[in-house]
């Protein structure tokens, strides 16, 4: 039977008081003001707890956990391919980069990372830049809203609606793509995939051009960005950061140049850096960021083995009974295929024992896994290094000497996402 | 300069303390045999050797063996692109070793998360409270013998947790069984 129990939860407002308290010693007249979880500029549930001092801030505490689930503690009690689909849930604004980053680790793990299909490559190259347009146009748009530039919303949103558009042509759904596969992809572009692509890149640049009018050269946009929370090279660094926010800062890392995988050896693209490492450059990168990735892709249709719709049936996984599933008729036709499917379905992946760390140029950042193995098809510990996480815990640092009105233009050109930070 | 080389002119100088460098999918782990001096090869490593970049830290329960706890410290150069891990061991009784953050201030969150998930004390971090779970949550999730259900739990006024549906459906694979019914427990009932 079912028992029905009562718990009294203070919401965060009036948990503030206790705050208060604690900093009533500290000064005569400052404030304490709590802001979120729920929050529109936060993005999703970060809680931060600023003290002011009228309007401008003396001590920020940013307090997340809100979104926690346990990936790390699920990882450990399913197989490696069980897991593809929470990954969606970690980046929730680009989860086909999500499922490419994950299954890169363990197939690094596995030894494997070098022997994928040429075209497999391919594939996944155009969805992790898919994803960062997605990721980008949303991180943009949002930026504008929060700080009242509302239209670039409206028209990031038409166009990102059309990646999803592609992403459910290619994957069945829309949002949570579960799209990649150890070894390979969970199934070739349909037909007429790679020309709706193209169409998209097309309208997309003149999209972003739009943006680029709207926002560039705006007076408002340029005042309440610029010299904005300004981050020093050595401060990106010594915090962490990752993706855009590091770039922003002026530091030439990006992982897919420093640490090639994929086919991005193969391809040619241009690291955008900012100069000043305030809320502009950090916008500014994202918006040529974006025409990279256009850039990338259009190389990718050019270039794709087998070209768009596959005429000459190149494989798109690994042809390891091992470590992919076989196709499926002939697992009902053939012994050998049949006992592939067997094994891999209800032990895994028979990974060795080891332990990789890899990281992937996420939207984001750098999205991370580390994973050690005891052998066998679960993982004995996975840790998750999140980009938003680590990009977040520079606030405390960031925002102490900024306006109020400021939080959301710095939260907004942070460009975080909860669901990966709080895991 | 490779991550080789540079584990090596670590080893050079802290001789014993550290294990031969081992290279495992070309990336190259060093253990460090005692956790307390991990403050001190942090920072030779970033000050001398170039590793400037903390990428990550993360923990290691081994459930049933001593020591218990690995933590695994992920080090980046900017500019050598090298990568290179330290471990180093903590036993249970103490759970507790010397913070990085002095060397790279992005090693706050990681620690905290740590603390949080693990229960390793890491001492002269200067905030050492819980962040992905809630101040005043008793247990420690990540711990191996931590069940994956949960347990029930209430702080009130702040918090409450019952334990969770996922122990025992159909996508829970357990490490290291020998037949699908040890590896697929369609019922595990949480230890309480």
């Amino acid at each position: 039977m079912a028992t029905v129990q009562e718990t009294e939860i203070r919401d965060p407002a009036a948990r503030a008081s206790d705050a208060v308290e604690e900093l009533r010693d500290m000064q005569g007249e400052k404030m304490v003001l709590n802001m979120g979880p729920s929050h529109p500029a936060t993005h999703g549930v970060l809680r931060i707890v600023l003290e002011l001092d009228g309007e401008l801030i003396t001590k920020a505490s940013p307090d997340v956990g809100y979104l926690h689930r346990g990936d790390e503690k699920i990882a450990e009690n399913m197989t490696y391919t069980q897991f593809i689909p929470y990954t969606d849930r970690l980046d929730y604004l680009a989860p086909l980069a999500n499922n490419v980053a994950y299954v890169l680790a363990v197939e690094k793990l596995l030894g494997i990372e070098k022997n994928l299909p040429p075209r497999c490559q391919y594939i996944r190259v155009i969805c992790a830049e898919l994803a960062r347009i997605s990721s980008h146009l949303l991180g943009v748009g949002c930026f504008g809203m929060d700080i009242g530039a509302l239209t670039v919303f409206l028209l990031t949103f038409t166009e990102r609606e059309k990646i999803y558009n592609l992403c459910e042509s290619l994957t069945g759904a829309r949002f949570t793509t579960n799209y990649t596969r150890i070894g390979g992809v969970s199934r070739d572009t349909p037909p007429g995939w790679c020309d709706a692509i193209r169409k998209f890149l097309n309208e997309v640049v003149v999209n972003i051009a739009e943006v680029e009018t709207l926002l560039t050269r705006n007076r408002i946009w340029v005042d309440r960005t610029r010299d904005v929370g300004v981050i020093s090279k050595a401060d990106a660094i010594d915090f962490g950061l990752s993706g855009p926010n590091l770039r922003g800062s002026g530091v030439d890392y990006d992982l897919r140049k420093a640490q090639p995988y994929l086919c991005y050896p193969d391809l040619q693209f241009d690291v955008p850096l900012g100069s000043v490492g305030d809320c502009y450059d950090r916008y500014l990168v994202r918006m040529e960021e974006m025409r990279q990735s256009v850039r990338i892709i259009h190389q990718c249709l050019d270039k794709i083995p087998g070209g768009f719709d596959n005429q000459t049936k190149e494989p798109v996984n690994v042809a390891d009974g091992k470590i992919v599933l076989p196709p499926k008729g002939k697992v009902l036709s053939s012994m050998e295929e049949l006992i592939h499917q067997f094994m891999l379905v209800t032990e895994g992946v028979n990974v060795p024992p080891g332990e990789i760390y890899f990281g992937h140029e996420n939207p984001k950042g750098e999205l991370g896994f580390y994973i050690h193995s005891r052998g066998g098809g679960t993982p004995y510990r996975m840790k998750i290094r999140s980009p938003s996480f680590v990009n977040l815990s520079i606030l405390s640092h960031l925002m102490p000497g900024h306006m109020m009105s400021d939080t959301t233009a710095i939260l907004g050109s942070f460009d975080f996402v909860m669901g990966e930070c709080d895991r | 300069m490779t991550a080789l080389e540079f584990a090596n002119q670590l080893k050079a100088k802290f001789g014993d303390l550290l294990s031969e460098p081992a290279e495992f999918r070309g990336e190259i782990t060093i253990q460090l045999a005692d956790a307390e001096r991990i403050a001190e090869v942090c920072e030779f490593g970033r000050k001398e050797l170039g590793f400037d970049y903390l990428v990550d830290i993360s923990s290691l329960d081994n459930y049933g063996e001593d020591p218990r706890w690995t933590v695994v410290y992920h080090l980046r150069g900017l500019a050598n692109r090298c990568e290179l891990r330290i471990k180093t061991d903590v036993s249970e009784e103490k759970s507790e070793l010397p913070t990085v953050i002095g060397v790279w201030r992005t090693a706050n969150w990681h620690e905290r998360e740590i603390y949080d998930m693990m229960g390793i004390r890491f001492r002269g971090h200067p905030d050492l409270r819980r962040i992905l779970m809630w101040e005043g949550y008793p247990y420690f999730p990540l711990r191996k013998d931590f069940p994956l259900a949960g347990k029930p739990t209430q702080v009130p006024e702040v918090a409450f947790t019952k334990t969770a549906p996922l122990e025992g459906g159909p996508f829970v694979t357990a490490p290291g069984g020998k037949d699908a019914i040890e590896r697929e427990p369609r019922v595990r009932t949480p230890e309480v």
